[in-house]
């Protein structure tokens, strides 16, 4: 410990000198690493006590207890009483594309227009972003860059945390399509005096009809001959070939059911219910139908007077139970610097009654199932990216959460920010006075 | 030559006892009569309490001359038989706008805000118009009158409706056939005020109820210095105010909490206000009836909702549904508790539905001399009238109402409203021709049958094989019945007309569908002449019955009882102090003792008794602690919850308002945050200015009033702010005019505001009489160091500058909130003496905090500044916890001292340490335990004690959220049965909750 600490003054001193630039990525891996004596958190649910991971050119090439009789490769790193988890995954982030609320120069989530499947959120994405970096240091390493706005915002892609530039961070490029599916409250107009309520929604059967349409027009797009391209028809296909996920934003009962029959009517290949307030009340309809739930902030207040004050908590759990996939979501006020609250928003649904390890998988292999990524990431699987890190303790807890390594492609990041080197300096400052 | 005459009858009936002898007449001779009139065999009603059988009532020239049972009719009378009917004074309602022009909305475009008055010579703010009369913009409507008439109403005192003092009212008698001249009763009777502002004006000032209530105060105290001639300049609306003070004061709050806020602010300045309620009253009734005040009472009813979708229905609160079934019961409760009230059509959308929801009221257990009182001698005595209003006796009006009986009965008609001895006809009392009648027409035998109620009548004609599709019309001296043909296929009729002379016989003419006309003679049979009973329709087989559930008494469903607060979660009665034992468990002292594994602790009168190992205590219940944290409750010392109002943003210094003022007891937020362990909170003003408002110090006391939550124990504090929000960096393009609009202004604002104030304390230690200001007391509170500032605060520059301007004028800086920068100037806070209360890992969402960073806590606290970590934030604050157990993460903060961040520190920053915010013998019994290490995430607040008494139980609210449900779907059911049974129902409209932070404009 006091060792580390030296390290960091060390780091300090050389940063104190280079400092409010952005930290660079990684180089390669070159050489193997053997992690071992850890406790091995795989991410689908097992867990390896002393466990042994090998990974080279940014691959895992062994993952397993440390017993085995097998030849530890390269450097060897002792990991005993630590934890070791997959990198953390944030679906439906704006990360990237908005540095400081406030500011609007730097927003780039909300493009004009009501239909814009074609608005492509990876080209925004912003590598060099404070926030970004940020995430790095409580284990969550890759997100889903989602734009924001109209009735379809556009299309996502999942990046990881540390790289140079968009296309060096992609994980998967246009992943999916994201649709606001229409509300069937809506609001009484305050500013023109009207009480500000939740009422019907008069318009809510138009709304669908005409998302309806737009799905209609574009089937008869794909077989007609056209002599002019139609760009927004061009991207949203993909939904319907099965390149694309279709993610559906929408969070009450009704809205819920309406999507998935939209789904079957509109010949769509996957869906993901994004939000999900009430999935709850539909579970038995999103398994038979196989749609998985990316599930709304976990810290959150109930909506009603009435609700268990932690029903938000327990949400993700009883999902589970009925056998609904769900990953976690952290969209909403604020979202980009509390996303790194992500482990513990997990952490909550832990500690209203899902098994930890089972939370572990709402923000890592259940995530990269829904996003379609867990061929490569997601677990700590042979095979899969060395995209993980170790924490001093449970990584869900913020008590214990502190990392010491994090590995995103077998590339050693490094564990500094703008935040980490302020600290450093200003501690500094005092000890330089004292 | 035809029109001529209607102009005269018009004049004289209009006219004839009121034309005054001084007016010249061109149009004729003078006609001017005054005669005596007499209603004689009546029931009369001569107050509510007295009532007389085989009355007479006398009355000339407008006002009553004689009423009782044994009464000289003086020659000239006119006489009018009222045999059979009920006479009842007319109804008052002091709480009304009819009549009076209402101001239209100032439809400037302007999106710049407006800081000074528009008005010149006036007050310095637009919404105090006291100067305004109702008199200057009468605007009589006859159909309204009418619509009031049909509701009983003969007289209402009506106002203004606009600011926050309006001004004055108008007594008027709604006398339809009459001028202004008869009609208005009084010029200037009673002095309204409420707390919205002018539509007329668009000045800023106050943007929210603690700005209105401070206004109140401070205008008080201004008429009190302008009488004393201490002003130079003329305000009129001071001195219309001044000419107001002796008449009554009616206010307009419009809930039980401001009923309550209203009346202390009222106190402050000797006014006990009349207070307009909002129909909520039961639900405090306790302190409603402490206020000592006079109410005027709305009872606009809710309607059900109309629950049959299953998907809107789940957004209806469970409260929602409560006052659905509580509110009828309203004005019975505040009679039971004797509490004076009037009632009135405040809130009502129309006049129509008056009677019946007074009905409903009744039916809820309202004593119908209790109703009748709050109608007619309570609202007369308000505004001082008891002589010539409400009641039926020598020398009042003669404003009466003749009915077909108890007027509070559904199937009682009132026939007139006599106002100011006009008669004003609303119902002519039809001619009873129900029956059965036989005609005979073209050789064919036909039974005629009348049935139904008098106001409405069914007729059912028949043949000895067939019933005829039949309609009947009974227009005052005319009958009108159709009915079919016995050839019923052909869709044909055969029209009657009868006139009514005779009671045995309808005589008339019949029109056949051929052109013919026969003569129609039909004798009522002997057999059914049963008088005044009603004819039983038994056999009535078919269609139209819809309508006839009024045969039966609409039973109003049981009473659900009323919780404290009255929502989900709430108490049926409130917990008490308990004497408690915990057993073998984990305390965190936050003393020197620190962490003590396997201690009992005893609290016994709301105190922490007992320390140590192996404790007892005959009385006490015990509770095993095993595997358990005990700790201090939770302390935040910044947060928005518990209020009606954040902010009030109309001008850049506003140390006269107060969130005591507005402090919010229904809020679950406060049941959700003793879920999360809080105990204690400090409720801060928001932001929007560089001098903020007065904050609350409160316990989380769910259940308690508003007073009761504030902590007697705690000093006076205030919200100061600085940074983007008191520039009003991010409100736009158009707010770019108040001073100050950068950091630099910030601190002149701050120097001037202060150096008035000492300046302000020199003029007042002079003696001399001077204006009192309550902004500048509360300045002068903060130089002699009484009140403590808590400055919301993120760049280091600005933090420095304000500790700074302190040091200039002698007095300290207490607690910088959010303080997001105060890592980089930990040093210069300690030397200056301020503590910290940030957030743990905020940042981002502004410019200013681009350099905040979740070190900051550890950095301050390493350097010697008293750390907390708050919320501002009513999600983030039911955990706490949590956010204490990041210091630990981000820059290894000690378990021990992360834990005081936020229970014994936040104490200390609010001066309330020797009380609460550790475990130790004679504290306050304000703790918590947790099912875990409290500063882990898998940690659960159990119970959550405050003073010895059990707020929060997880035990306790497993079983509320079964019996929340359980009232949900009764009285969804009751609902449901409402709409089924064809009441009103209103479609869902969900409340959408406002969740305050410190930018939150209220």
């Amino acid at each position: 410990m006091t060792l580390l600490k030296y390290k960091l003054l060390g780091v300090a001193l050389f940063f104190s000198t280079i400092l409010l630039a952005q930290q660079t990525p990684a180089p390669k891996q070159t050489q193997a690493i053997s992690i071992e004596g850890g406790t091995a958190h795989i991410g689908n649910g097992e867990v390896i006590d002393n466990a042994l991971i090998i990974f080279t050119e940014g691959k895992l090439t062994f993952v397993g207890s440390a017993l085995t009789e097998t030849a530890r490769q390269g450097t060897i790193i002792n990991a005993k009483g630590k934890h070791i988890y997959p990198g953390f995954i944030a679906p439906n982030s704006t990360l990237g594309l908005v540095e400081i609320d406030a500011v609007r120069a730097t927003e780039d989530q909300d493009e004009v227009g009501k239909m814009n499947p074609h608005i492509r959120s990876i080209i925004a994405y912003n590598t060099e972003s404070k926030v970004v970096e940020s995430m790095r240091i409580n284990g969550v390493l890759m997100g889903q860059i989602t734009p924001r706005g109209g009735r379809i915002s556009g299309t996502s892609s999942v990046v990881q945390f540390d790289a140079w530039n968009w296309e060096d961070a992609v994980i998967k490029e246009d992943d999916g399509i994201h649709l606001n599916w229409p509300n069937p409250f809506s609001r009484g107009r305050w500013w023109l005096g009207e009480p500000a309520t939740l009422k019907e929604n008069k318009e809510y059967n138009n709304q669908v009809d005409e998302l309806t349409t737009y799905f209609n027009e574009n089937a008869v797009y794909q077989i007609g001959k056209n002599t002019s391209r139609h760009l927004p028809f061009e991207a949203l296909n993909g939904v319907v070939t099965g390149k694309k996920t279709l993610y559906v934003h929408v969070d009450n009962e009704k809205g819920i059911t309406d999507a998935i029959n939209f789904k079957t009517a509109n010949n769509i290949k996957k869906l993901v219910i994004v939000g999900g307030n009430e999935a709850h009340l539909v579970s038995n309809l999103l398994v038979k139908h196989n749609i998985p739930v990316l599930l709304q902030r976990v810290h959150s207040r109930p909506n009603n007077d009435d609700d268990d004050y932690d029903l938000p908590f327990t949400l993700a759990n009883r999902l589970v139970k009925d056998g609904v996939l769900v990953g976690l979501e952290n969209s909403g006020g604020m979202e980009r610097m509390n996303t790194r609250n992500l482990p513990f928003l997990a952490g909550t649904c832990a500690a209203y009654g899902l098994d930890k390890e089972k939370a572990l998988s709402l923000i890592t292999l259940n995530t990269a199932k829904i996003l379609g990524i867990d061929d490569t990431v997601g677990s700590l699987e042979v095979g899969k990216d060395a995209t993980f890190f170790i924490s001093e303790g449970d990584a869900l807890d913020m008590r214990t959460n502190k990392i010491d390594k994090a590995y995103i492609q077998g590339r050693d990041v490094i564990l500094k920010s703008h935040q980490t080197e302020l600290y450093e300096r200003y501690s500094n400052k005092y000890k330089d006075n004292n | 030559m035809i029109k001529h005459v209607l102009f005269l009858a018009v004049l004289f009936c209009g006219y004839t006892s009121f034309a005054q002898e001084y007016i010249p007449k061109n149009d004729g001779v003078k006609t001017a009569t005054s005669h005596y009139t007499a209603l004689q065999n009546a029931t009369i009603h001569l107050s509510p309490t007295e009532v007389i059988e085989n009355g007479t009532l006398v009355f000339k020239d407008g006002k009553i001359v004689s009423v009782g049972t044994s009464v000289n009719i003086p020659k000239n009378s006119l006489v009018i038989d009222a045999t059979g009917k009920t006479i009842y004074p007319s109804f008052i309602d002091i709480y009304s706008t009819f009549g009076v022009k209402q101001p239209e909305k100032n439809s400037s475009n302007s999106r710049t805000p407006q800081y000074d008055a528009s008005r010149e010579g006036y007050y310095w703010n637009d919404h105090i118009r006291p100067d305004q009369n109702a008199i200057d913009y009468l605007d009589y409507d006859l159909k309204k009158a009418k619509a009031l008439q049909k509701a009983g109403f003969g007289v209402v005192n009506s106002h203004i409706d606009d600011g926050i003092i309006r001004g004055t009212g108008i007594l008027l008698a709604l006398n339809n056939e009459g001028n202004a001249s008869n009609r208005i009763l009084e010029a200037q009777s009673v002095q309204y005020s409420g707390t919205s502002k002018s539509k007329t004006s668009k000045q800023a000032y106050p943007t929210s109820l603690m700005g209105a209530l401070a206004l109140l105060r401070q205008v008080h105290l201004d008429a009190d210095w302008y009488a004393k001639g201490l002003s130079t300049e003329k305000d009129r609306a001071l001195e219309a105010l001044l000419a107001n003070k002796n008449k009554v004061q009616i206010i307009e709050a419009g809930s039980k909490l401001n009923a309550l806020r209203l009346d202390n602010v009222g106190d402050e300045y000797n006014t006990q206000y009349v207070i307009v309620g909002g129909g909520d009253e039961y639900e405090a009734i306790k302190d409603i009836k402490a206020t000592q005040a006079q109410f005027i009472i709305p009872i606009d009813f809710t309607d059900a909702y109309d629950m049959e979708d299953p998907f809107l229905a789940r957004s209806v609160e469970l409260s929602d549904l409560r006052q659905w079934n509580q509110q009828p019961h309203n004005p019975r409760i505040l009679a039971e508790n004797n509490i004076e009230f009037a009632l009135s059509t405040y809130k009502l959308k129309k006049e129509a539905s008056f009677l019946p929801n007074l009905i409903k009221a009744i039916e809820a257990g309202l004593p119908k001399d209790k109703a009748l009182a709050a109608l007619t001698t309570i609202p007369a005595g308000i505004i001082g009238k008891s002589n010539t209003l409400g009641s039926l006796k020598t020398g009042a009006y003669a404003n009466f109402l003749v009915t077909s009986g108890d007027i509070f009965d559904k199937k009682t008609t009132i026939y007139e409203n006599w106002i100011t001895g006009v008669k004003n006809e609303l119902e002519t009392a039809p001619k009873d021709v129900r029956g059965e009648y036989a005609f005979n027409l073209e050789n064919e035998k036909y039974t005629l049958k009348i049935s139904g109620t008098l106001e409405k009548l069914k007729a059912k004609v028949k043949t000895d094989s067939t019933t005829l599709g039949t309609k009947l019309n009974v227009n005052n001296d005319w009958l009108q019945l159709t009915f079919s043909t016995i050839d019923t296929t052909k869709q044909e009729f055969i029209r009657v007309v009868s006139n009514l002379t005779d009671s045995k016989i309808l005589s008339g003419k019949a029109y056949f569908p051929n052109g013919k006309t026969l003569a129609f003679n039909a004798e009522k049979q002997i057999s059914d002449t049963k008088e005044d009973s009603k004819i039983e329709d038994e056999n009535d087989d078919d269609d139209d019955d819809d309508d006839d559930d009024d045969e039966t008494p609409s039973k109003l469903n049981p009473f659900h009882p009323v919780t404290y607060p009255n929502l989900a979660y709430g108490f049926e009665t409130l917990p008490k102090q308990e004497i408690l034992l915990f057993k073998n468990v984990t305390v965190w002292t936050n003393e020197k003792e620190g962490i003590l594994k396997h201690t009992d602790v005893l609290i016994k009168n709301g105190k922490i008794a007992k320390i140590g190992t192996n404790l007892s205590d005959r009385n006490a219940q015990t509770i095993d602690g095993t595997g358990k944290h005990l700790t201090a409750g939770i302390i935040d010392e910044h947060s928005h919850i518990a209020t009606s109002s954040v902010n009030e943003s109309g001008h850049n210094s506003t140390a006269e308002v107060s969130i005591e003022d507005v402090l919010n007891p229904d809020d679950i937020n406060i049941y959700r945050n003793l879920a999360g362990g809080v105990t204690s909170i400090q409720v801060l003003h928001g932001s929007a200015n560089p001098i903020g408002g007065r904050s609350a110090i409160i316990k989380l006391k769910w259940g308690e009033s508003a007073k009761n939550l504030i902590n007697p124990h705690a000093p006076k504090s205030i919200k100061f702010a600085l940074g983007e929000n008191v520039k009003q960096s991010n409100w736009g393009d158009a707010a770019k005019t108040r001073f100050p609009q950068t950091r630099m202004g910030v601190e002149q604002v701050y120097i001037d505001y202060f150096q008035r104030a000492k300046e302000y304390e020199v003029l007042k230690a002079r003696g001399k009489p001077f204006r009192k200001d309550i902004e500048m007391e509360t300045l002068v509170e903060i130089i002699n160091k009484e009140r403590f500032i808590t400055c919301h605060s993120y760049v280091q520059s600005e933090i420095n500058m304000l500790m700074k301007v302190a040091e200039q004028f002698n007095f300290n800086i207490n607690t910088f909130t959010h303080i997001l920068e105060g890592y980089k100037l930990a040093d210069k806070m300690v030397e200056h003496g301020v503590g910290g209360s940030t957030f743990s890992d905020w940042w981002a969402y502004k410019y200013e905090v681009n350099d905040a960073i979740p070190y900051n806590a550890a950095i301050m606290h390493n350097n010697g500044v008293t750390v907390a970590i708050n919320s501002d934030d009513g999600e983030m604050s039911r955990r706490l916890n949590q956010e204490a157990a990041k210091a630990v993460k981000y820059g290894d903060v000690s378990e021990e001292d992360a834990w005081k961040f936020v229970t014994l520190n936040p104490a200390k920053l609010l001066h309330i340490s020797d009380r609460v915010g550790s475990i130790k013998v004679g504290k306050d019994a304000d703790m918590v335990l947790w099912s875990d290490h409290p500063l882990s995430i898998y940690a659960k607040a159990e119970k959550t004690i405050i003073e010895g008494v059990t707020y929060f139980d997880i035990n306790r609210d497993k079983q509320l959220r079964a019996t929340i449900s359980k009232e949900k779907n009764e009285l969804t059911t009751l609902m449901l049965q409402a709409k089924n049974k064809g009441l009103k129902t209103k479609p869902i409209a969900k409340k959408e909750k406002a969740h305050f932070h410190c930018d939150s404009n209220f």
